[in-house]
């Protein structure tokens, strides 16, 4: 019987495997035919004239993930601080668990709920289509809160109390107390749910395609059009085919790539802590 | 909560008029707090004032046609999808939760593999997974778009989850259990599965009701495997679309908002109804989350 547990045990690591197989199998001919300078460096995506550049999609991920991080890293921090050091036990029966609902909630409602009133507001202030990089950021700004609330106020509570009582003794404030003594001994594991929260921000796909323009260009403002990796791959693939099919799978390996990274420097950033 | 220093609010006033970064860092710590709070009350209730007056029993009909775009279909695709994706991952998640806490010698270098792919995988975006399960379903085996597909990459996308409440809800089980079980002379499999895994049960139901709530809510990685017919699936070798992906259609046709805000409605209703229940579980568990 142990043997069957064995097994089931390894069908984790042979999943992981399938994936890499299958998409690295399909997605880096595609890369290669293309080029790998033309299809990562390359400026334009033109599918209807075989042209691929992916250029302005690894930008407009990149952009609209540092937007989310920095709109939602400190709100996220300072309410890990909040539910951590602050909060009354009352309270905090009710917050918790609206924070995990705020988890809960699918990107597809995300995405409408971005449609349906972030849209509107930008459009009201700023102008145009309302769709684009600012757009993007704050929504997923607030959907990788519960990820940053969650990982931090750990980190915080595992902080020894004695580091806090240490600074009221020296007559340091509460507030000062906590963010100059609890924070910085809670650095890495604040960084370490910031991380995760990049993962998830990067793999977002439902919510910023409802709200990001989708322009395959590289935005000239924060309020410009964008097309994310994950957009590129969710909108064509539908009707894709031949080279454009192998394209969007080769899309795929650089998020995963991408993704990879992210998780090889979280687990990294796990181990040196344990 | 652990000891904080006890001071009365009036008190707490006046120091923060002499210490004005105190008071500023108290400001940020509480606005942020209001800010996160508000945002969710705001999408919550957005959707619900907006959504409940589209509510009609004639989305519920049994029958989708393009002049009535019931969602009745895709809920029963939802149920099946998700009984499905269970069937599989249940027993692969449990066997292997079971293998790392029970079985496994510390430092075994298979237990840290196995630690690394599940972590990697709990980190993998649901496109991926979609396209990972085109690739494989439709491409490599060459089915259509199916919901056993659909339901086969689900079921990898929740094993982590799986793995990782019912590793928790193993070790949380007390080592007395199964020294008296031992020592009553049963064995490490009876041991197991009729003193170890019975107590763990309310643990591993969390986690299994948190997976519900991610296959509910998931569309990105159900649209290449499965399709999006709006049919019920005949079969599982069909094609049949979950709420989520319904409600992706209904926005991406343009034609059917208030619709897509009925289902907005029915897909919140059902999230916050899992949220309430995982909590009431873990509560009498004892568990924190």
């Amino acid at each position: 019987m142990k043997i069957v547990f064995l097994l089931a045990a390894c069908f984790s690591i042979l999943a992981v495997a399938l994936i890499c197989v299958f998409l690295f199998a399909n997605g880096v001919p595609a890369i290669l035919k293309i080029g790998v300078f033309d299809f990562l460096l390359g400026q334009k995506w033109m599918p209807s004239n075989n042209i691929f550049g992916i250029f302005p999609m690894i930008v407009g991920s990149v952009y609209v993930t540092a937007g989310a991080i920095i709109i939602g890293v400190p709100m996220g921090i300072l309410c890990a601080v909040f539910l951590a050091r602050f909060c009354p036990e009352k309270l905090y029966k009710v917050i918790k668990p609206a924070v995990s609902l705020l988890a809960g909630i699918p990107s597809i409602v995300y995405g409408f709920f971005g449609l349906v009133v972030i849209v509107p507001i930008m459009q009201d202030l700023v102008g145009g289509s309302g769709k684009g990089v600012l757009t993007a950021s704050i929504l997923l700004g607030i959907m990788i809160l519960p990820t940053v609330i969650g990982v931090s106020e750990s980190a915080i509570r595992a902080v020894p109390n004695s580091y806090y009582e240490g600074a009221l003794a020296l007559g340091a404030t509460h507030e000062r107390s906590v963010f100059f003594t609890l924070l910085p001994a809670a650095k890495q594991g604040i960084l370490a749910g910031v991380i995760l929260g990049v993962g998830r921000a990067i793999g977002e796909t439902m919510a910023v395609v409802m709200i990001a323009g989708n322009q395959p260009v590289v935005p000239d403002s924060i309020f410009g059009g964008v097309r994310t990796l994950t957009a590129n791959i969710v909108m064509e693939m539908g009707y894709a085919a031949d080279l454009h099919r192998e394209a969007l799978l080769g899309t795929g390996v650089v998020l995963f790539v991408f993704i990879l990274l992210i998780n090889l420097s979280f687990s990294a950033l796990k181990r040196r802590k344990s | 909560m652990q000891v904080q220093n006890r001071e009365r609010f009036s008190q707490r006033l006046r120091s923060y008029k002499k210490r004005p970064l105190s008071a500023f860092l108290f400001l940020l710590v509480l606005i942020s707090a209001v800010v996160t709070l508000s945002v969710l009350i705001a999408l919550i209730a957005y959707i619900l004032i907006k959504g409940i007056p589209n509510l009609s029993p004639e989305l519920f009909a049994w029958e989708y046609t393009t002049e009535n775009v019931s969602m009745m279909p895709a809920i029963i695709n939802t149920l099946m999808i998700t009984a499905l994706s269970l069937l599989f991952a249940l027993p692969v998640g449990i066997a292997s939760a079971i293998y790392l806490v029970e079985y496994a010698k510390r430092g075994n270098k298979l237990v840290s593999l196995v630690r690394i792919t599940t972590e990697t995988l709990s980190g993998i975006p649901s496109i991926v997974y979609g396209l990972f399960g085109y690739l494989f379903f439709n491409i490599f085996l060459g089915w259509s778009y199916t919901i056993l597909g659909g339901s086969l990459t689900l079921a990898i996308m929740i094993l982590p989850l799986i793995m990782r409440t019912t590793e928790e809800a193993l070790i949380a089980v007390p080592d007395l259990y199964r020294e008296g079980s031992f020592g009553l002379g049963a064995g490490k499999l009876r041991t197991v599965f009729r003193i170890v895994l019975p107590s763990a049960v309310p643990g591993i139901l969390a986690g299994v009701i948190l997976a519900v709530g991610r296959i509910v809510g998931e569309t990105a990685a159900l649209l290449y495997p499965a399709g999006t017919a709006a049919q019920v699936a005949d079969g599982l070798m069909s094609s049949g679309r979950t709420l989520a992906v319904h409600m992706y259609a209904l926005l991406n046709e343009g034609l059917y908002i208030e619709q897509a805000y009925a289902t907005a409605v029915v897909l919140l209703v059902i999230v916050i109804g899992i949220n309430a229940l995982s909590g009431l579980i873990a509560k009498k568990v004892g568990v924190k989350d």
